[in-house]
C-alpha cells in the first residue's frame, strides 16, 4: 500500500532511481561555444563560451552573457566538441599554399595602374 | 581507452596541449576537448599517439616529457616557438605548446580573477533592496549581473587552460583559492556603493585595461569584454558619490566617510610593493602583466587625485601632495600589514563572505541536477522519437 497518499506516492523511491541519481550527482554541464549577429547582414562572429544542460538553455544563457548590451541581434550556439579544427602544430605548411600566391591579389597586376574603372 | 582527467576534474577532458606536438595533422577543437582522427572518427589523443608512435606512446603521456627522445624534441621545438612569440608580441592560444609553469600561473591568476568578481557581487546584491531608488535598484542589479558575467568569462577562459570551472568552485569553496582582499571589507552606507564603484571599479580597470593586452589569447579577450562594462561601473559610483556630496552635509559626511573607508584598501588591490611580489616579474617576462604594481598605483593615485576635486571631497593621506620634480602625486605609505591579515583569512568579512558563497553553491545543487535530468531525459525522447521515424 501507499501509505495514504492518494496519488500513490508514499515518499520513497525505488532503489534503483537513487542509484541512477547518483550516477549523475554533480555532473558537469556540456561546453557550447557562442557565436553572436551583431546586426543584419553581418556573419556570427564567436563571443565565447559556457556550460548549459541543453541547447534551449544555451541559448538563454548567451543571450543574458553576451547580448547584455544590445551586442546582437541573433545567437547560435554549438556544442563545443562538435567543432573540428585545424591542427594548431600544422599551421605553417597547412596554410603554405596561400603564401607565395601574390598572383591572388588585385595588387600584383601592375600594368593596369592608371586606367579608370579597373 | 580515455586521457585521465586532472585532479578535480570531472568528466571533461582536457588534454595536455603539448602531447600533440609534433603529432600529425590529427583535427581536434579549440580545448582539445574531443580529438578526432583524420577520418572524423571519434579517437582520443592518448591513442592517437600510441597509433603514431607504438614505441614510446605511453611515456608521452607521463607528466616528464623528458623520458624520451621525441618529448625532449618536442618540448624543446615548443619552447622555441613560444618564446619567439612572445618575443613578437603576439598571443598564446589554447592548443599550443606553453610551459606548465605559465599554464599554472594563468590557472592561478584567472581563477583569481574570477572568484573575486563572483564574491563581488556580495557586497552590492546586500544593497539592492536598500537602494533609494526602483532606477538605483536596477542600476545595481544590472551591474551585480554584470560582475557575474565577467566571473563566467573568466572561468572559461582558465577552463581553455585545461582547469574546469567545477574544479575552480570546488577550489574557492573549500578555501583553497584566493580572491581579491578588497571584498572582504563591509559595504556599510549606501554611500559605500559610490566609493565601490568609483575606487574598487576604478583599481580594477587599471589593472585590467594593460591584461588586454595579455599574452595569452582567452584571457585578453575576456577582460576586452569587461574592460568595456567596467567603465559604467565606475562612473555610476561616481554619480552616486557626486549626488550625495551634493546635498545635505550629513549626506555629503556620509560621501567623504565611505571615501575614506575605501582608499587605502583600493590602492592595496595592486598587490604588494614590487620590492615584495614574487610574481610579478616572470609574468612580465610573459607578457602576462605589462606594468609593475607601483606603477599601475601610481597612476591610479594620480587619476584620483584630480578626480576627487570634482567631488569636493578630500583623500584620507596626509601625504598626498604633487611633485614637480617626478611630475606625479607622492602618497603615504600602506598598512601592509592589514593587506597580509585580509588575505591570511582575517579580514572583517572573510567567513561571511565564504559562507554565503558555499551556502549558495549547495543550496543551488538540486536546480543543476534537475536542468541536467530534463536535458537527459529530453535527448533520450528526441533519441527514440528519430529511431521511431527510422523504422
Amino acid at each position: 500500500m501507499t501509505g495514504g497518499s492518494t496519488t500513490g506516492d508514499d515518499g520513497t523511491r525505488p532503489v534503483d532511481t537513487e542509484a541512477e541519481e547518483d550516477q549523475y550527482a554533480n555532473e558537469p554541464w556540456p561546453l557550447w561555444e557562442v557565436f553572436v549577429r551583431s546586426s543584419r547582414g553581418l556573419s556570427h562572429v564567436h563571443a565565447g563560451s559556457l556550460h548549459a544542460p541543453d541547447a534551449g538553455m544555451a541559448v538563454r544563457n548567451a543571450r543574458d552573457l553576451y547580448t547584455r548590451r544590445n551586442e546582437g541581434v541573433s545567437v547560435w550556439v554549438v556544442p563545443a566538441n562538435a567543432i573540428t579544427a585545424s591542427d594548431p602544430d600544422a599551421k605553417g605548411a597547412y596554410f603554405e599554399s596561400a603564401a607565395g600566391k601574390d598572383y591572388r591579389h588585385a595588387t600584383y597586376y601592375k600594368k593596369s595602374e592608371g586606367v579608370k574603372h579597373l | 581507452m580515455r586521457c585521465p582527467p586532472p585532479a578535480g576534474a570531472r568528466g571533461y577532458e582536457p588534454c595536455c596541449e603539448r602531447l600533440h606536438f609534433g603529432s600529425p595533422a590529427y583535427i581536434l577543437n579549440e580545448r582539445s576537448v574531443n580529438i578526432r582522427g583524420a577520418e572524423g572518427c571519434g579517437l582520443n589523443i592518448i591513442e592517437v599517439i600510441m597509433m603514431a608512435t607504438p614505441q614510446t606512446g605511453l611515456s608521452a603521456v607521463k607528466e616528464d616529457p623528458g623520458t624520451t627522445a621525441a618529448a625532449d624534441d618536442a618540448a624543446e621545438a615548443g619552447q622555441a616557438r613560444f618564446d619567439q612569440i612572445l618575443a613578437d608580441d603576439s598571443r598564446i592560444e589554447p592548443r599550443d605548446w606553453m610551459p606548465e609553469k605559465y599554464r599554472k600561473s594563468l590557472v592561478r591568476q584567472i581563477g583569481q580573477h574570477a572568484h573575486s568578481e563572483i564574491i563581488g557581487m556580495q557586497p552590492e546584491a546586500n544593497w539592492i533592496t536598500r537602494a533609494p531608488s526602483l532606477k538605483r535598484k536596477s542600476i545595481l542589479m544590472a551591474k551585480v549581473q554584470d560582475e557575474a558575467g565577467h566571473g563566467l568569462y573568466l572561468y572559461s577562459a582558465a577552463e581553455s587552460l585545461g582547469t574546469t570551472r567545477d574544479a575552480m568552485t570546488d577550489q574557492l569553496i573549500e578555501g583553497k583559492a584566493r580572491y581579491s582582499s578588497i571584498f572582504n571589507y563591509p559595504a556599510v552606507t549606501w554611500a559605500d556603493m559610490g566609493a565601490i564603484g568609483w575606487l574598487v571599479d576604478g583599481a580594477a580597470i587599471v589593472n585590467q585595461v594593460p591584461l588586454c593586452r595579455a599574452s595569452y589569447g582567452p584571457y585578453g579577450r575576456a577582460m576586452v569584454r569587461i574592460c568595456k562594462e567596467e567603465s559604467f561601473h565606475q562612473r555610476q559610483g561616481f554619480e552616486i558619490l557626486m549626488e550625495l556630496a551634493n546635498g545635505t552635509q550629513a549626506q555629503k559626511q556620509m560621501a567623504q566617510e565611505a571615501v575614506d573607508r575605501w582608499y587605502a584598501p583600493s590602492l592595496m588591490m595592486f598587490g604588494p610593493p614590487d620590492g615584495d611580489s614574487p610574481n610579478s616579474q616572470q609574468s612580465m617576462q610573459w607578457n602576462i602583466k605589462r606594468f609593475t604594481n607601483d606603477e599601475l598605483r601610481q597612476r591610479f593615485v594620480d587619476m584620483l587625485a584630480e578626480q576627487v576635486k570634482t567631488l569636493g571631497l578630500t583623500l584620507p593621506d596626509e601625504d598626498l601632495k604633487w611633485n614637480e620634480e617626478r611630475g606625479h602625486y607622492d602618497f603615504g605609505e600602506l598598512d601592509w600589514n592589514e593587506f597580509k591579515e585580509v588575505l591570511a583569512g582575517r579580514g572583517p568579512c572573510n567567513s561571511q563572505r565564504m559562507e554565503r558563497r558555499r551556502e549558495a553553491h549547495e543550496e543551488g545543487a538540486w536546480v543543476r541536477e534537475a536542468a541536467a535530468a530534463y536535458a537527459r531525459k529530453m535527448a533520450a525522447r528526441n533519441a527514440e522519437q528519430t529511431v521511431g521515424a527510422a523504422s
